[in-house]
């Protein structure tokens, strides 16, 4: 199915995506794409912004900047910050699951499958109309409905417990049943949020199971947000890694893995190697730039949190010791490229537009 | 109860002898609590002074029953609940087949509602039939009718309707002002009353669409009032609190008439003595095939994929949104089908009075229909069916109670009390079973065996 025009390999494309709540940017210009009929992975650190970014492709979330594309095998493209809420899995065809599992816990499994058919089922039975008087077509679409929940339950490792209520699985049987029910909606992109949290080894494996069987049986394409990195590096073709809602690293599992930025974004800088790092950005521009304007180091920076604007602010104005321990709250990983840069000495950063260096800087980032 | 025992000395005493220190308890602390409640009472004399009344006899009986009542609940209720609830433990876990008459509780219910006005003339004559057959039948199954479409709205879909009796007086008006003016029949306003209804459900629909739970429910129940207000201030149309008055009968399908002066009175075309019993036996029937009509389209519409997505809604809004189901329709159609089942009812209400007015739509009804709703348990229509026959057939029933004027002399009239028995009825239910009578759901799909769904899985909505 990728022998189409280079334009339809991916199936979702993000481009300059930002998400704001106020004044903490939860996203900064992120761009990537998924291709078809890949596992796509969004990793980084608790509080990077992957949920966001989820929740701005499934609608939950109205991006405050960027533009989201979905492409179907048909060709019809949908630009998903434009779609209603629950029009992007009738019309889109991306469904997702939650991190903190969302089952209607009081419906048994089948009926909770059945709840994802919805749009068919309701075309199928006229619109109520002629469900209520009984015509023989609902009839034959509700068999066929049944007919594909069971064929999810089997898949699921669930039909025992088909007749359950859902509330009364056991956590991982619910993890499973929730990538079940988002699977019948038929879905082109399947979004899925940490699928598994709180699994056991085993559990784990027999998800990755389930996971390779859809993306080699259905033809979906799956973006998933994982911290197990043994499902991360086991199932995924394609790796995103965020760190304070910016992309720090994009590519195979192998080639992020060794990533230094990644690995300084999950394990952190030695302290003294921060020092040394921070001490080579110190240069005469930044030096120039840090004596006219006015001291942003020490607030945002500090907090530790979303709120620390450009990150690459913190960590260019620092230049003495007593800085250093200020910006070192901030991202780790733009530590590492600010040191792997100097020699290069940019000088687009002294226009304080730090995404827009990253992805021209970044040797494997970006498109292809 | 009240008296904790520690565990060292429950094994030490046996059950006579805790039931008799704890009998003593009791008693001192009921004579504590009654000496000044009970023992004495201030009292006018015929001079206009203050008096006190001493009444020990009467507070040694209460003390007395106190004692009397701890004693055997400590001494042999309790140890008999013990070892009732171990042998139950002891014996193996066989599921218990339920019986003959819960298994077929909807045919015997519905056999009975069928043959409840022919047993009623039977036993009492045409005459006396009146009342068993309008005051309870009639008055019951309306609050049936009205509990179930209130059901789709607060127990499907999970959204707390407190103005419910707003769609109620949108159809008996509906009815009520295109008789009077138009001359309508029946069975041609009956839809249009039900239709307006539902309009409205879907004007209230729109702009509490965003609010969930308690604002939901205060929204609602202001939109109840100001219908209410408008039907009393609106006088041009309404004629106020004064109501509308003559309001037409319903007529059998247009071919005999309920009334004495109409060539077509059904007495002379049947050549059968005239009895005004024969348009309550009518009524009756009616409102029952209304009520069969609402559980029908219920119980489909369950099965039906809207149905399901009530229900979804009540358990998760957010998944719901997340598998591409349109939760402002989904909660629309649900406000606007549980407000045409009001508005069919309210419609039927005003032929069978042949007057409204907002005096019969005030927020007690709007109260009593949702506990009918909660009662019964939320979703069930046998419970509800069964919570509205326990609540309104038991404040009719207070009516007839008057040889309990022999006991309590005879300034005693039971109907006063009927508020206060409710209440306390509502608190031992709730108590005995929490989430009303039948507190399990019937999944609309199984692939094996149909297994009811305990009531700790399902939520009540938020919203």
């Amino acid at each position: 199915m990728n022998a189409q025009v280079s334009m339809n390999d991916f199936i979702l494309q993000v481009e300059h995506l930002s998400m704001k709540f106020g004044g903490l940017i939860a996203i900064g210009d992120l761009s990537f794409q998924a291709k078809r009929g890949e596992i796509t992975a969004l990793i980084g650190p608790n509080g990077a912004g992957k949920t966001t970014v989820f929740n701005c492709i499934t609608g939950f979330y109205k991006p405050s900047e960027g533009m989201i594309t979905l492409s179907r095998r048909d060709g019809s493209n949908y630009l998903l910050e434009r779609l209603p809420n629950h029009e992007i899995p009738a019309r889109a065809k991306v469904a997702r699951t939650f991190q903190n599992i969302r089952l209607f816990s009081g419906m048994t499994l089948l009926e909770n499958l059945l709840v994802a058919q919805h749009n068919k089922l309701m075309k199928a039975s006229g619109y109520t109309f002629l469900g209520l008087f009984g015509f023989s077509s609902y009839r034959q679409a509700s068999a066929e409905s049944i007919d594909l929940a069971k064929h999810w339950l089997e898949k699921a490792n669930l039909v025992d417990r088909a007749d359950d209520p859902a509330g009364d699985l056991p956590y991982g049987a619910q993890r499973r049943l929730e990538i079940a029910r988002a699977m019948c909606t038929g879905p082109e992109l399947l979004c899925l949020d940490e699928p598994a949290a709180g699994l056991n080894p085993k559990e784990s494996a027999s998800l990755n199971e389930l996971l390779m069987d859809i993306k080699d049986n259905t033809g979906t394409s799956i973006l998933l947000i994982e911290h197990d990195m043994s499902v991360v590096m086991q199932i995924s073709d394609h790796v995103v890694v965020l760190e304070y809602g910016r992309k720090i690293s994009d590519g195979s599992p192998q080639s992020v893995r060794t990533d230094p930025r990644v690995i300084a974004a999950y394990l952190g800088v030695d302290d003294e190697e921060v020092e040394e790092v921070l001490t080579e950005v110190g240069d005469e521009d930044v030096i120039e730039q840090l004596d006219t304007g006015p001291d942003a180091a020490h607030g945002p920076g500090s907090s530790a949190s979303m709120m620390a604007g450009p990150v690459s602010d913190t960590v260019e104005h620092a230049d003495e010791g007593e800085r250093v321990m200020v910006s070192r709250g901030a991202s780790k990983a733009a530590q590492v490229d600010a040191k792997a840069k100097t020699p290069r000495k940019s000088s687009e950063r002294a226009t304080g537009k730090p995404a827009a260096k990253s992805s021209t800087a970044k040797p494997r980032g970006g498109r292809k | 109860m009240a008296v904790t025992v520690s565990p060292e000395r429950d094994v030490v005493a046996t059950p006579i002898q805790r039931a008799f220190r704890e009998a003593l308890y009791a008693g001192a602390i009921a004579l504590g609590l009654f000496v000044l409640f009970i023992g004495l009472r201030t009292d006018q004399n015929i001079n206009n002074e203050l008096i006190l009344v001493q009444r020990w006899g009467l507070l040694a009986l209460v003390v007395l029953a106190v004692v009397v009542g701890r004693f055997l609940y400590v001494a042999y209720a309790v140890p008999g609940l013990e070892r009732s609830r171990a042998e139950r433990a002891k014996a193996p876990a066989v599921a218990v087949e339920p019986g003959f008459v819960r298994r077929n509780f909807n045919k015997i219910g519905a056999t009975v509602l069928i043959l409840y006005p022919v047993a009623m003339v039977l036993l009492f004559g045409f005459q006396g039939s009146l009342k068993w057959v309008d005051n309870f039948g009639i008055q019951i199954l309306i609050y049936v009718m009205l509990a179930w479409g209130l059901n789709i709205v607060i127990g499907l879909a999970g959204l707390l309707d407190l103005g419910y009796v707003a769609f109620y007086a949108v159809g008996a008006y509906a009815y009520a002002l295109l008789g009077t003016h138009f001359g309508l029949s029946f069975w041609i306003l009956l839809p249009a009353a039900g239709a307006m209804a539902a309009f409205w459900g879907v004007m209230l629909g729109f702009p509490v669409l965003r609010l969930r739970g308690d604002y939901l429910a205060i929204v609602t129940l202001a939109f109840g009032e100001i219908i209410r207000l408008v039907l009393i201030n609106w006088r041009e149309v309404t004629n106020g609190s004064a109501g509308i008055s003559g309001i037409p009968k319903v007529s059998f399908f247009g071919l005999m008439s309920f009334n004495v002066s109409d060539p077509n009175y059904i007495a002379k075309v049947l050549g059968i003595a005239q009895s005004g019993a024969y348009y309550k036996i009518f009524l009756y029937y009616l409102i029952l095939a209304l009520c069969f009509l609402t559980a029908f389209v219920t119980i489909r519409l369950r099965r039906l994929p809207v149905g399901r997505a009530w229900e979804a809604l009540r358990e998760d809004e957010i998944a719901c949104r997340s598998l591409g189901i349109n939760t402002t329709t989904t909660k629309l159609t649900a406000f606007a089908t549980g407000a045409m089942f009001g508005g069919f009812a309210g419609s039927f209400f005003a032929a069978r009075q042949g007057f409204v007015s907002p005096e019969s739509f005030v927020f007690l009804e709007s109260a009593i229909i949702l506990a009918i709703v909660v009662l019964g348990g939320m979703g069930s229509l046998g419970g509800i069916a069964v919570a509205a026959l326990v609540m309104i057939g038991g404040t009719e029933i207070l009516r007839e109670l008057g040889f309990l004027k022999v006991v309590f002399g005879p300034d005693f009239t039971p109907e006063l009390y009927r508020m206060l028995l409710f209440g306390v009825a509502m608190v031992i239910v709730m108590l005995w079973k929490p989430r009303g009578f039948v507190g399990s759901r019937e999944p609309t799909a199984f692939l094996k065996e149909r297994k009811a769904v305990s009531g700790s899985f399902t939520k009540e909505g938020h919203g």
